[in-house]
């Protein structure tokens, strides 16, 4: 059993008496509460569990809680300091992108880790981006388009932001 | 112990499936003259509004009760007081948009803008809420009516109010933007504000009340998002997996691979040993396949602990009654049967072999396709909590009524005793009818004493589905003289559960395409015992029917030198209504109009580049009437492109534009995973596929595009959920043969060598 020092949106968070093979998926789960991301296949075939390890996305179902070392995103960290929506996150509702839902928190991870570096992308550079993601209920087409919208969003924010300082 | 039963397993089929000739007559369930509306005051002046069927106790609930002592307790379809509009949406929202579009046909009658509107699932309370479950695409059809009237009802009562308030007649008052407005005197009165007064309204008969003509609908067909989008992107807690209540503790349950197989004995005492394990136990089983197999529970500090320690699970197996299904066998067995006649006439109209003898031209084809997996992204789960002889079960399933009634016989305690919250679900597509996970955490937290959340892995989920069985078939078309198609025989291999009737989802009845509308059809029937569980999978039965009587009809048009277009819309003849007035059954001016529309809309005819085809479907399935056009190229290695699928769809009037075309869009991306190279087969009684590396589901990139047309026609609406996965595969197989000239009769078509 292990102590473990975690950097979880921005928060640090300690864990005691952890198993160390623990998969950062279920300490999020079942010990931070942090639910966004999703058991799915364990295997990191559906991409369910995607999370940000410092801006990079991860499958935190395969990966060691131990392992985790640098700034860990989880969906439940995109919104703004007063609870407002990211360019993406925004793009998802306007879209009305969800079926079920259950994988879509795993989309707009990597969809954020997509953005990230590369704010204009092109259609290419989103399938190859996303098709870590399964989505069983095949909203494929909406997850496209709003990967664009957050896009084009993302860059209208991030001028305004440059306008004003 | 003696062998399975799969109890259940038929009825619930029957129970959420419209277009099956298993489904009872009449099920739908109309709001007729007998029906009464309740309504129930709510402390704070609200107004409470439950609609009750006609065959519901009057006797007040125990949940009413307490509401007219003054706790407010929210029940029924809607709920105003002076903090907003309440709408409840009753059904288990699984992915088919019914937890927003329920509560639009009540906004719509309420006449309530939307923006003013919040939304909460309801509770399970089947005597007022009627049958509360997802299946079938009934949800739209079966509410469409209930939910009209209790809008309506509430909009009557608040013009009521205002009517005394302001001392003038009701005929001066309309309503509009969740307010009653009084032109002649340029006033409007906020419903919010007028609901204690509604409240002391006398409840108007249903008779009395003019529900809206479609042309004055303001909401309905127009395009809204997912009441729920907003928690989903932030991630909060709303599947049954993110469910916790007080002292819980983690489960997994670990079954016989090869189901019907007992424990004889396993390393309890080794599992108990390990770090974070609370307990691991024997559980018998209760002998019915379809509620408690036999296995061991594993109950732990964290999912992870509990997830470990199954892995390390060393159970001896008695499978002396256990599984022994063979795929390889039954494909044997299938070729053997092809030229035998002596099986069940599921449809015998004409003279079939007649028609065949006679014939100018006749074509003889076996198809076949394999099982399938659910594989509804939430791994199976549920928190249940036993205390005191009853229980409490945070389940995502799509027939909580059934759950009750499955745990309580588990349990063996009164269904009264078992309580259901719902959940979102994380994926359905029928997997969920049926409740053999709720009945495992049911009674895995009344042996060990202490709430639990039980968690299948994937592993669980694909060796543990209710699959959609395979099947072959051994068809023979012929052709007149005129190219017309005279007679048609369909001999059918499926399987059996239970040694009595086909696996559900796995058998042919009296409506089948082509039946009535060809002179000369016979299908004939025979199953092949099975042991592993099978059931109803998105669009049960036509999602592989389909495939099957729209890629032959395609096989004789092109024998016969002629245009599949013409012949589909010859087939379908002139306009008639197979059973009037039953949206279940075939209309084939509606089909005929999606036929046209979709040819239409694809360019069918155009001239398009070799390698490249258009293939052309219909099919009729859950009251839905559906024409599918797909624009595919394939290259010499038998790699094909997706270009683009034209959907026209005729469900009546569209209730949610936005959820609707999701639906469409989304049963085309899964038609064509399923169809590309989805597939389970078994060997010793055990599924030889076991997580989504070998279970390859389609992925973004090779996602098309995808064009959707609706017929909005008078029509009552139905639903979408499933309606628009059948004609997928047999429209992509039509193209693949315009495209290169091979037939396709073998589903997945990986199994032909195709690829994307």
């Amino acid at each position: 059993m292990a102590t473990l020092n975690l950097n979880v949106n921005g928060q640090p968070r300690q864990l005691t008496d952890l198993d160390p093979s623990t998969p950062l998926l279920w300490v999020l789960r079942d010990e931070l509460g942090l639910v966004g991301a999703k058991f799915g296949c364990g295997i990191s075939q559906c991409g369910a569990c995607t999370v940000l390890l410092d801006g990079k996305p991860v499958r935190s179902c395969s990966l060691p809680a131990t392992a985790a070392e640098g700034e860990i995103t989880t969906i439940e960290g995109l919104a703004g300091a007063n609870g407002e929506l990211n360019a993406v996150q925004q793009a998802w509702v306007d879209l009305d992108v969800a079926q079920c839902g259950y994988c879509q928190a795993g989309q707009i991870m990597a969809a954020e880790a997509l953005l990230r570096t590369n704010p204009n992308p092109s259609d290419d550079d989103i399938d190859r981006a996303m098709e870590g993601n399964l989505c069983r209920c095949g909203t494929y087409l909406r997850i496209r388009s709003a990967v664009k919208t957050a896009a084009v969003d993302a860059a209208a924010a991030s001028r305004t932001a440059e306008e004003r300082t | 112990m003696s062998a399975l039963s799969y109890r259940g397993i038929h009825e619930t089929f029957a129970e959420v499936n419209g277009d099956t000739a298993l489904a009872a007559p009449g099920r739908i369930v109309k709001l007729g003259r007998r029906q009464f509306l309740r309504l129930t005051g709510v402390a704070g002046g609200g107004l409470m509004l439950a609609c009750t069927l006609p065959s519901c106790s009057e006797e007040p609930s125990p949940k009413q009760a307490v509401a007219n002592d003054g706790t407010l307790q929210p029940n029924g379809f809607l709920r105003i007081d002076a903090s907003g509009i309440l709408l409840f949406a009753k059904n288990p929202e699984v992915g088919q948009g019914v937890k927003t579009s329920l509560p639009m046909i009540v906004a719509e009658e309420l006449d309530a803008a939307w923006e003013d509107v919040r939304v909460d699932q309801s509770p399970i309370d089947q005597d007022t809420y009627g049958p509360q479950f997802a299946g079938g695409s009934m949800s739209i059809p079966m509410n469409w009516d209930r939910l009209r009237y209790a809008g309506a009802t509430a909009r009557a009562m608040l013009v009521g109010a205002a009517a005394a308030r302001l001392g003038v007649p009701t005929a001066e008052l309309t309503t509009g933007d969740s307010h009653v407005i009084h032109e002649p005197s340029n006033r409007r009165l906020a419903y919010v504000e007028l609901a204690a007064e509604a409240a002391a309204m006398p409840v108007p008969e249903p008779d009395s009340l003019k529900l809206k003509s479609r042309g004055d609908y303001r909401l309905l067909g127009s395009r809204i998002t997912g009441v729920d989008n907003e928690a989903l992107v932030r991630g909060e807690p709303l599947f049954g997996i993110d469910q916790s209540v007080p002292g819980m503790k983690y489960a997994t349950y670990q079954k016989c691979p090869a189901i019907g197989g007992v424990v004889k004995a396993a390393n309890l005492d080794q599992i108990k040993a390990m770090p974070g394990v609370q307990d691991a136990f024997v559980l018998a089983g209760n002998g019915n396949a379809m509620e408690l197999l036999p296995g061991v529970a594993v109950v732990a500090d964290s999912t992870w602990a509990a997830i470990r320690a199954k892995r390390a699970l060393k159970i001896d197996w008695d499978e002396s009654d256990g599984a022994k299904d063979s795929w390889s066998e039954a494909v044997a067995t299938a070729q053997r049967l092809r030229s035998q006649p002596d099986a069940e006439r599921v449809v015998d109209q004409g003279d079939a072999d007649a028609a065949l003898a006679a014939a100018d031209k006749r074509l003889e084809a076996f198809y076949s396709y394999r099982f399938v997996s659910h594989a509804q992204l939430e791994p199976q789960n549920c928190t249940a909590s036993f205390r005191d002889g009853a229980i409490e079960l945070w389940a995502p399933t799509q027939t909580p009524g059934s759950g009750i009634r499955a745990v309580a016989n588990v349990l063996d305690i009164d269904p009264a005793k078992v309580a259901v919250h719902q959940t979102r679900c994380g994926g359905g597509f029928g997997r969920r009818l049926y409740n053999d996970f709720m009945c495992e955490a049911a009674a895995i937290a009344k042996r060990a004493g202490v709430p639990v959340k039980l968690q299948w892995t994937r592993e669980d989920d694909m060796a543990y589905d209710l699959f959609r069985a395979g099947g072959f078939h051994q068809l023979a078309g012929s052709l007149d003289g005129d190219g017309k198609v005279s007679g048609w025989r369909d001999r059918f291999v499926t399987f059996t559960n239970d040694g009595e009737r086909p696996v559900s989802g796995g058998g042919l009845g009296p409506g089948v395409f082509p039946a009535g509308l060809i002179a000369n059809v016979r299908v004939e029937q025979t199953a092949l015992p099975w042991k592993n569980r099978c059931a109803a999978w998105r669009a049960p039965g036509s999602n592989v029917f389909g495939f099957v009587v729209q890629s032959f009809l395609h096989e004789l048009a092109a024998a016969a030198g002629r245009d599949h277009l013409e012949v589909l819309l010859e087939v379908l003849g002139k306009p008639r209504w197979m059973k009037e007035g039953d949206p279940h059954s075939l209309h084939t001016d509606r089909a005929a109009g999606v036929v046209k529309l979709a040819a239409k809309k694809a360019g069918w005819g155009q001239q398009l580049p070799a390698g490249r085809g258009l293939g052309l479907a219909f099919y009729f399935s859950h009251a839905g009437h559906i024409a599918e056009v797909a624009d595919v190229s394939v290259d010499a290695n038998r790699k094909i492109k997706v270009h683009k699928v034209t959907v026209a769809a005729d469900v009546g009037p569209i209730v949610n534009l936005s959820g609707a075309e999701n639906q469409v869009q989304g049963s085309v991306v899964d038609g064509l995973s399923t169809m590309l190279g989805l597939s389970v087969t078994f060997e010793n009684g055990r599924v030889q596929q076991s997580n989504f590396d070998q279970y390859p589901m389609l992925r973004l990139p090779a996602a098309p595009e995808v064009d959707v047309h609706f017929i909005a026609s008078d029509f009552s609406p139905t639903g979408l959920g499933e309606p628009a996965l059948p004609p997928l595969a047999p429209a992509v197989c039509n193209a693949i043969y315009s495209a290169t000239g091979h037939r396709i009769r073998t589903l997945p078509i990986s199994e032909e060598g195709f690829t994307v």
